[in-house]
Formats: C-alpha cells, structure tokens, sequence
C-alpha cells in the first residue's frame, strides 16, 4: 500500500514539471516579444534593460524557465499588469471562490447523479430508466453558459427568488457562510452541476445495470440476502469507478467554470482568466493557469490514492 | 464511410439477411436508417445545416442591415419572425447566417483532429518502441489540463480568433484521438495476418493503408462523432467569451453573449441562439450514440 502511493507520487512529478513547462510557454506562444507582456508600450530603453535583466530575458530560454520555476516554486508568480498586484494574491483568493462553486456544483451534481443512475441501473428498461438517461443526454449536451443565462431568467427576472449576479451583496468577492451569500451561490452552482450530474448518471447507471448481472449478484440472491444487503455489495464495487470519474469531474469544474462565472460575474478563476486575456496580462494568464493545473494534478493523484483504500485490489496489482 | 451519414436516402434494402456482398459501412448505413432516433437526429442536423448553408438564399433579411429604431422587437413581430437584436437586426436571419460559423468552427476541429490524429496515432501505435513512447507522453501532458482551461488558455495566449480558437480546439482533441488509434493500432499490429503480409513482402506503408487503417478508421471515427457535440459547445463558448469570432459577424455563441445585457427587456430574443446551440448539440450526441451502436463498439 505505502509503495503504491509513493509510486503515484513520484509519477505526479514528471507530470507537474510538465505543466509548468506548459504554462511557462504559453507566454512564447503569444504574438510578440514577451516584453511587450511585461513592460508598457511606451517604457524608455532603460527600464526595458532593467525589465530585461530583472525577468532574466537576457538569458538563454532554458535558463528563463528555470529561473520562473524557481520563483513559482517559492510562490512569487510575478505580479499583474492590469492591477499592479502579486499575481500570487490575485489568484489565490480567486481559486477559492471558484473551489467553492466547482465544490458545491461537483457535490450535488454527483449526489444526483448517483441516485438517479442507480435507480435508472435497477430498473432498467423502466420508465425511470428512461427518464435518467434523457437527463443525462441533456446534462452532456446542454451549454451550461446557456443553461445560466434561462436559469437566470426564470428565477432572478420572472420570478425574483435569487441574485442574477456576483458573490455577495454589493458585489463582494470576499465569501461568508451567511444566507445572502448562499443565495448567491444557488444559481451558478446548480448551472454547473447539470455536467457532472449527466456524466454521474451515465456512469453509475451501466456499471449497476452490469453489476446487477453479474454472477455473484445471482450467488447472493440464491443465498436469500435482502435487497439492501445486495445493495451494499453493488454499491462498494460501483465505488472506486464513481470515485475516479467524480474526481476528474471536479478539476473539469474548476477549469469550465470560466464560462459560468462569466455569466454570472462570479469572481473566481474565470474572471480572472477573462482580465488576463483581454488586457493581455501574460504573467496573470500564466499564474491562474499554474495554479489551475496543479490543483487538477494533485487531485488526479488524490484519487488513484483515495481508490486502493476503497477498493484494496487495486493497490496491490 | 459516406453511406453512414446520407440519412436521407430512402430505405430500399429489404428486411432478409444482409447479403454478403455488402460492405461493412452499407450495413452500418442500413442499421442507422431503421434507428429512429438516429433518423430524429439526423433530420434536425438536416435541418439546421440545410438553414445555414442555404441562409444566403433562404434568409428573410439581411443578418447585418441595424436599425435603431426596431431594436429588441419580440418574437412574432411583422415582418420579424423571431423578433430583434440589441441592434435591430432581423434575428431568423441571424440565426440562419450565425449556423455557418457556428457549424464550421464545430466541425472543423473534429475534423482536423481525426485526420492528424488518425495519422500520429497510426505510426506511433504501428511503429512502436521508443517513437510511441515519445509521442504517448507527450500527449499525456495534455491530459493533466481540463480541456475547457486548456481551450481558454491556448486561444488566450494566441489572441482572439477564429483561427486561432480553431486551433486551440483541434489541439484538445487531438491528445484523445491519437490516443484511441493507438491502441487500437498496437492491438491491430500483433495480430498473424499483419505478420503475414510482412512476410509476403509488403512495405509497411501499404500494410498500414490496406491492413490496419480499416481497423483504425471505425473506432476513431466512432470517437470523433462523439467528439462533435462537445466541439459545438466549446467553440460557441470560445467566441461567447470573445475569444473566437469577432462582432459583427453573426455566430451563436457571440450572439448569446451581445444579447446578454437584453434579457431584461426581451429575455427570450436572448435565449435563442443558445437553444440552437443546445439542440445542434443535443443531435450530434444522439446520432453519435446510435453510430457507436450501430457499428457495435462499445467505449
């Protein structure tokens, strides 16, 4: 079990190292000299040399990337062209608005999601069945940018029940567990979570739907075990698979939700992603980027740790 | 391959057996034309792409013609179908012209990314060894960004449009497709027939074109239809971020975003280019999932 850990460990290191490589040439990718990025259009030639050196532009492109991964390392990301702020700052506090929203959105979207399958799962063929797999189509196809834009207009326009927009009253991003600020939260959350609560469905639905015709299923039938004692075996070996694609589920969250938080000016990851663009704010598209990823690396890792303690076949293959 | 999608064609094939002469794809063909669901799909895709092709021709007006004083007519209006835009523009015009950007940045990043991913994934899995190591984890960075983010981020870095969100789509999927024709290369590849037409002779080239690609195609084909939903959603949600094509072009998704500040005054004009957007996509997903089941592959 420990090696098995500490084997996924190391694996995630060529893969973290990876994405920092990605992230750090998305800045090469950007049309024009990457000092155009950094310094103002208009800087004199000396504070251009002084940018040059103080970013290490000087040197060689190898060297620049060890350089920026050192500091990345130490948590100095650079600091924000359009506010004049350590990126670092920014995108922290924005991270956790947007782990917020994904969080919420993954919770009932999975929760739904496993009920639905598991009844469309033990009654296949039914109209449950059939009703949970229309959802989930749904859940997968529909633009949740779209979905946010009718949500709000059924229930913030025609009928006034939540906030169309923002986080908390008069447009603070500084999140409180308090009744106003979930109202905020309702509306976003429940656009994103139609994604994973389709995907959820579809999932649990085949792997119950072929759990249930399994041999040891019949086995434990022949033995006389109630409905709620097969249950419990049906759900421990639906659990890992379940656990897996949730946790991919959440990462894909947190990076979708850009859409959703521009539509309802939510000030996470997205909005953030949003300004960098469009003020061309490379070291911020960098950083909220960085973070973005390693968060999606470490609970990939989480997961295939968390799946051999559900399920203690897998750690020892 | 072209019989699979002419859904159109009408079903002539008598209810026997299949006789042996036909191919593979007429018997694919045959099978989604007798699934109703697949002939529901395809008659909206039809249907929409038909709208937009022919939009120049069938458009009541002309998509960019503003007029400040019909903005925001609602829907039933004279002489305006679907009502106005935030510019008063005639809105059943719109969403006619908006489908051929809307569909052609869809398609074509699936598109792009079946033909080269078809082709890496070909000589990694065919070539093997040190090369598919390359290659596989090369691709396997991709995997650790959520394609949304890594959409966002490569477009971003790029710069807003349409090329380069073309670009930044076929990239995402492009990882995936290499990875499905890859493996089923390298399943393909250790099987005696290939070992027998080495023996007789032939060049690895002409062994890959008449032995293996036949394999490939229908997996990775099965893969990219299902691709092309999540295309459609990903590019109009490019370009509604303003990523991807630029006003005053007619584009769903750009239009939903313009529109966004009208559902206070006219909330349904809003919703109507991201409701072609959710049915085109709702289609291709259907259809994809009887294509899979007609050719019998299960993901």
């Amino acid at each position: 079990m420990f090696a098995y850990i500490l084997k996924r460990l190391i694996y995630a290191i060529p893969i973290a190292l990876s994405v920092t490589v990605v992230s750090f040439v998305l800045v090469y990718l950007a049309p024009g000299d990457p000092l155009n990025a950094i310094a103002p259009a208009d800087a004199p030639e000396e504070v251009i040399q002084a940018l040059k050196s103080a970013y290490g532009l000087d040197k060689p492109v190898p060297v620049q990337y060890g350089l920026w991964l050192m500091r990345a390392v130490q948590g100095d990301l650079g600091t924000s062209i359009a506010s004049g702020r350590a990126v670092t700052a920014e995108v922290l506090s924005a991270v956790s608005n947007t782990l917020l929203l994904a969080g919420m959105a993954a919770l009932g979207g999975v929760l739904v999601g496993c009920v639905l399958g598991a009844l469309a799962g033990y009654r296949h063929g039914t109209w449950i069945d059939r009703v949970a797999t229309v959802i989930s189509v749904i859940g997968v196809s529909i633009p949740h940018y779209w979905l946010g834009l009718v949500l709000t207009i059924l229930f913030s326009i025609w009928l006034p029940w939540f906030p169309a927009m923002g986080a908390g009253p008069g447009g603070s991003s500084e999140w409180l567990w308090d009744t106003e600020h979930l109202r905020h939260l309702v509306l976003p959350a429940l656009t994103l979570s139609v994604i994973p609560m389709g995907i959820i469905t579809r999932t649990v639905r085949a792997l119950v739907a072929d759990m249930l015709e399994q041999e040891f299923v019949t086995a434990l039938r022949a033995r006389g075990l109630s409905g709620v004692a097969i249950f419990r075996h049906v759900a421990k070996n639906t659990a890992p698979t379940v656990l897996a694609v949730a946790g991919l589920q959440i990462g894909y969250l947190m990076g979708g939700s850009i859409l959703v938080e521009t539509v309802f000016a939510w000030p996470g990851t997205g909005f953030l992603l949003n300004t960098a663009i469009f003020q061309r704010d490379i070291p911020l598209l960098q950083g909220t980027i960085l973070v973005l990823c390693m968060f999606f690396v470490v609970l990939n890792l989480l997961v295939d740790i968390l799946q051999p303690l559900i399920d203690p076949r897998m750690g020892r293959s | 391959m072209s019989a699979t999608l002419e859904l159109s064609l009408p079903a002539a094939a008598p209810v026997a057996a299949p006789a042996p002469s036909r191919s593979y794809w007429r018997v694919v063909g045959r099978q989604l034309r007798r699934d109703p669901m697949a002939l529901a799909a395809g008659l909206v895709l039809l249907l929409i792409i038909g709208a937009a092709v022919l939009a120049p021709w069938l458009a009541p007006a002309d998509p960019y013609k503003a007029s400040m004083l019909k903005r925001l007519l609602p829907i039933g209006s004279p002489g305006f179908l679907l009502g106005t835009d935030e510019l008063g523009r005639d809105m059943l015009s719109r969403l006619m012209h908006g489908g051929r950007l809307s569909l052609l940045m869809g398609v074509v990043p699936v598109l792009a990314a079946f033909g080269i991913g078809t082709a890496i994934g070909l000589l990694a899995g065919y070539v093997g060894g040190r090369l598919n190591m390359v290659i596989m984890r090369v691709l396997d960075v991709f995997y650790a960004f959520p394609s949304v983010l890594l959409a966002v981020a490569i477009s971003g870095a790029l710069g807003p449009g349409m090329s380069n969100s073309l670009i930044a789509l076929t990239l995402v999927f492009l990882p995936q497709v290499v990875r499905v024709a890859e493996s089923v290369t390298t399943q393909v590849r250790q099987l005696d027939y290939i070992e027998a037409a080495r023996m007789s002779g032939a060049s690895a080239f002409s062994i890959i074109r008449v032995h293996v690609l036949g394999n490939v195609l229908g997996p990775v084909f099965v893969y990219a239809t299902g691709l092309l939903s999540v295309s459609m959603i990903l590019a109009s949600g490019l370009s509604f971020l303003g990523l991807g094509v630029k006003p005053p072009e007619p584009e769903w998704g750009l239009m939903l975003n313009t529109l966004r500040s009208a559902i206070y005054v006219n909330p349904w004009i809003a919703a109507l280019p991201g409701a072609l957007i959710f049915v085109t996509s709702i289609a291709f997903n259907l259809l994809a999932d009887s294509v899979r089941s007609a050719m019998d592959i299960r993901r």
